[in-house]
């Protein structure tokens, strides 16, 4: 609940004009941040002083600010998403910070997330992994009833643990490889295991491993760190089942 | 003008299929030679993109985020209503119906809502087949839950995140259209002005947020599935870059703006915090299934909930609306907790708050089943109050969230601009002046997935295809105009900030023209709004440049619009001199504070023509018809 103690940090940010560009940090001062504001909320205020002055404001990610669309994208400390278990950069609080803080503000780091500005990156390559398979061929209309099909709730449920990833990419920023099994295999799971997506299992594991490789993602060595980073609890044992899926559909 | 909905006659069961076989068809092997221009790719703009590029058009969709599984559709919680009485507890498709247009407060078109109830039922299929995890009982049948308006249980659900599982299943399909070649997609890329040719709506300008290039693009077709404007409030439950912009330039273009001022304020958000808060955060109205809504019976009573005694508390929800209780429409339950709040019975910080208890429900169900049914939306609440909501209630507060209003369309979602067309929350077809929860997912995904790929083929085979080019004049005009007023943005050079105005718009909004609206306080809006926007033309400081990347000039345009909506706005609610549904005129009411309609002047859409910045707005007429569901006082008792 509201705390009237407000704290004065001292922030490093990467500030960086474009993929060409080298980039460095750069040091402000957030003051007066009250422990109820987001981080977001108070780098904003930032930006305000920094507009006011005539400077170039931090570019940053967001939209939802509430967990769930996957935009917002920055390492807090050299974590991802600031460390905070299940909780995205929008959702972290001033209340994890104490007075006096330095903190260290970077974008996600990866070969296929070329930055685009400041903190700001490019992940179409997580949507070229979807377009190569993470997808059932239904199409518009001309379904069968919704009940036609029965999936057992343990069944629904796995699926669904699969399906939460907001696709934000912490996992790719989070490995010391650069890879991005965590996500691609959230996908192959929810639709391996679910009866509509069956039919098309061995070429849609195939097609989306093929498009990992293709985007300049780095190779999976079981590190576990995707798992930490990842802002919803997304597990790894859905990479188990996608090599098991792979595996599978090369026999 | 009289403005004709078009819709079509006869027993409202048979209209939908009496019009599919009157509507003209697009030839296979001719559809590849019409290019449609999708803007928006939420449920609305996703559910079509993806079915107009398989049914072989040429399609180009848009958006402002860097992809399009992240439109604001993603943070729908609670679930998509449809009739398919799966419970056996007494739903049809006329049931859906009839809520519907008693939810809106009978200021929807009946033909729209009856097609909306009898497709509702295929987007359940079609969701499934797509793979969307919806929730299923142990023997692996489909699950509902209940919702507010409904006495029926008629919601599908994904835990707390439906919106999210129904727009990535839409992002799944619109993925393989992609990857087909039919749909090309541009992410980063926002509408900055619709290209109008010979009265239609052939193309539109855009500017890519990641080089700033502004250029146009051209098609035959024109769909517009940019989501709502209740952001005009500064504070609200939308995503940080949801606006009116694509709406408003559509608007500036010749497109009939209607009810604007039929906004949803949504009961259960989490209450502000301070005055550096940049969003709201909404409580899914799933958790009134389960929660109590109460407030102290006593007058400034500040101790802790659990100090306050069971026959001090006041669940004012199930004491006024005996039948509903807790599940009174949402235009009904933000009034009252705002009633107890002016009582000078509001809890929390500002005693802006009531409180929505679970513990009822905690001990006749056990947490480990609120935990399954809510535990998301319990953590949202902890990691922003710093509260456990398992341990003390909720505080909740009302907050903007849903627009019911948007731009006018007929039956087949066109506008009065031939060949633009709008889906989604952008459009004013279905919710009347209130809409039902659940509503919005349905209707987005109807639009997009099951009405769209029937009425804009009506258009096209009237018209031939690629009939505007890229060279036609204009287009030059029109990016030329885009350039100027960003250039214009720029020079100006002053001292606020364009969030600090976007913050007293708000306030204006939220004061004068929010939960409660006078006569009085609209005339003061309509004061204060044009003042607020000269200045912001003389004072507002934009940084960087255009040619870049540049966050502060995306914002800056999307103010400048919410400034001269914002007007509209506030004049449609001075003229609707009536209370309907989330449209509360404090002249108007009954004795016990319910909302007052006039049906005698006001059983109408009210469609706005712009006629200039400053000029006032031309008022066009559609008159209502209820032939099936009969005018009748709204009762939730
Ligand atoms: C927090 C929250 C919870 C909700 N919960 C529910 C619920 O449980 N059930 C329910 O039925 N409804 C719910 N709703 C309402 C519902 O989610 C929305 O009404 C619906 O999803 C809107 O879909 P849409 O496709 O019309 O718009 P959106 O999903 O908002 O999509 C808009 C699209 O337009 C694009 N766009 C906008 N402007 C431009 C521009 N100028 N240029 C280019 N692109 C542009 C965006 O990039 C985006 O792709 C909820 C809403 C909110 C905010
Ligand atoms: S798996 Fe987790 S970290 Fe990776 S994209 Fe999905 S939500 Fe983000
Ligand atoms: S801004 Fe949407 S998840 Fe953070």
């Amino acid at each position: 609940m509201s705390h009237d103690k407000t704290m004065n940090l001292t922030l490093h940010v990467w500030r960086q004009n474009g993929p060409k560009d080298p980039g460095k940090f750069e040091v402000y001062e957030a003051k007066n941040v009250s422990p109820d504001q987001s981080f977001l909320e108070m780098l904003d205020e930032v930006n305000e002083d920094l507009i006011k002055a005539g400077k170039d404001p931090i570019a940053f990610d967001h939209d939802c600010r509430e967990g769930i669309c996957g935009m917002c994208s920055q390492v807090i400390n050299g974590m991802a998403h600031g460390g905070q278990d299940r909780t995205t950069v929008c959702q972290l609080h001033m209340r994890m910070f104490k007075d006096g803080d330095t903190i260290y503000i970077e974008p996600w780091r990866a070969r296929a997330f070329p930055i685009v500005k400041d903190l700001v990156v490019d992940r179409g390559a997580l949507d070229t992994i979807i377009q190569a398979g993470g997808y059932t061929s239904a199409h518009t209309g001309g379904v069968a009833d919704g009940n036609a099909l029965l999936v057992p709730k343990d069944i629904a449920d796995y699926a669904m643990d699969a399906a939460e990833c907001i696709g934000c990419g912490a996992c790719v920023a989070g490995c010391p490889n650069g890879s991005a099994m965590l996500f691609t295999s959230a996908k192959v799971s929810q639709l391996a295991v679910l009866p509509q997506g069956k039919a098309e299992a061995k070429r849609r594991v195939q097609e989306m491993t093929g498009a990992l490789q293709e985007c300049g993602f780095g190779n999976c060595t079981n590190h576990y760190e995707c798992q930490a980073a990842c802002p919803k609890g997304i597990n790894v044992k859905f990479i188990a089942t996608l090599n098991r899926e792979y595996l599978k559909s090369i026999f | 003008m009289i403005l004709d909905g078009k819709c079509p006659t006869g027993p409202i069961e048979k209209t939908w299929d009496k019009h599919r076989f009157d509507m003209k068809l697009v030839n296979p092997a001719n559809k590849r030679k019409y290019k449609i221009l999708v803007v928006g790719t939420g449920l609305a703009g996703g559910a079509a993109a993806a079915s107009l590029g398989e049914l072989g058009y040429n399609v180009e969709a848009f958006c402002y985020q860097d992809s399009p599984r992240r439109a604001h559709s993603i943070a729908a919680q609670g679930g998509i209503n449809a009739a398919k009485n799966y419970p056996n507890d007494g739903d049809s498709i006329y049931r859906l119906f009839y809520d519907t247009i008693k939810g809106g407060d009978f200021r929807a078109r009946e033909a729209d809502v009856w097609r909306l109830a009898q497709v509702s039922n295929n987007i359940i299929d079609q969701c499934v087949a797509q793979g969307v995890p919806f929730a299923r009982d142990y023997a692996g049948y489909l699950d509902n839950r209940s919702f507010g308006g409904a006495q029926v249980s008629r919601t599908f659900y994904a835990r707390g995140q439906t919106g999210q599982q129904l727009l990535l299943g839409a992002y799944s399909a619109l993925a393989r259209q992609i990857k087909a070649g039919t749909v090309k997609m541009f992410n980063r890329t926002e509408m900055l002005d619709l290209i109008v040719v010979d009265g239609e709506a052939k193309g539109i300008t855009v500017r890519d947020m990641v080089t700033g290039e502004i250029r146009s693009h051209v098609g035959d077709a024109v769909v517009l599935c940019t989501g709502g404007y209740v952001n005009v409030f500064y504070l609200s439950t939308n995503a940080m870059g949801c606006s009116v912009t694509a709406a408003w330039k559509a608007h500036r273009k010749g497109a009939f703006f209607a009810n604007p001022c039929y906004t949803q304020i949504h009961p259960t958000c989490i209450p502000q915090h301070g005055d550096k808060q940049s969003k709201l955060t909404l409580m899914s109205e799933s958790l009134r299934n389960d929660g109590r809504c109460w407030a102290p019976k006593n007058k400034g009573d500040k101790r802790a909930p659990g100090e306050i005694p069971e026959e001090e508390r006041d669940y004012y929800l199930e004491r006024k609306y005996p039948s509903f209780g807790n599940l009174a429409p949402r235009d009904i339950a933000s009034r009252a907790a705002k009633e107890q709040c002016d009582d000078d019975r509001g809890v929390g910080p500002g005693g802006r708050g009531v409180y929505l208890d679970f513990a009822a429900s905690i001990k006749r169900l056990g947490e480990d089943t609120i935990r399954e049914r809510y535990g998301n939306l319990f953590e949202m609440y902890e990691k922003i109050t710093d509260e456990n909501a398992y341990k003390v209630p909720m505080r909740i507060y009302p907050a903007p969230h849903y627009s019911m209003g948007g731009l006018w369309v007929d039956y087949n979602c066109e506008s009065n601009v031939p060949g633009l067309f709008v889906l989604g929350e952008a459009n004013f077809s279905v919710h009347g002046a209130n809409r039902l929860g659940a509503s919005a997912l349905m209707q987005g995904l109807a639009d997009g997935y099951f009405v769209i790929p029937y009425t804009i083929a009506n258009y096209l085979a009237k018209t031939a295809p690629g009939k505007v080019k890229a060279d036609n004049p204009e287009c030059k005009k029109s990016v030329d105009d885009v350039n100027n007023n960003l250039k214009k943005l720029m020079s100006i050079n002053g001292k606020k900030t364009v969030s600090e105005f976007h913050r007293e718009l708000g306030r204006i909004m939220w004061e004068n023209v929010g939960m409660a609206r006078s006569e009085q306080s609209c005339k003061e809006a309509l004061k204060k709004i044009p003042a607020l926007r000269e200045e912001f033309w003389k004072n507002v400081k934009v940084s960087g440049s255009g040619a870049q990347f540049n966050q502060d000039l995306e914002n800056a345009g999307r103010v400048a619009d919410f400034l001269e909506f914002g007007e509209l706005l506030t004049r449609d609610a001075l003229y609707r001199n009536e209370s309907c549904g989330g449209h509360f005129r404090v002249e108007h009411q009954m004795p016990d504070g319910e909302a007052k309609r006039d049906d005698e002047n006001f059983c109408h859409a009210a469609a706005w023509e712009f006629k200039g910045v400053n000029a006032e707005p031309e008022l066009h007429i559609e008159p209502l018809k209820f032939e099936n569901v009969h005018l009748a006082i709204r009762s939730y008792k």
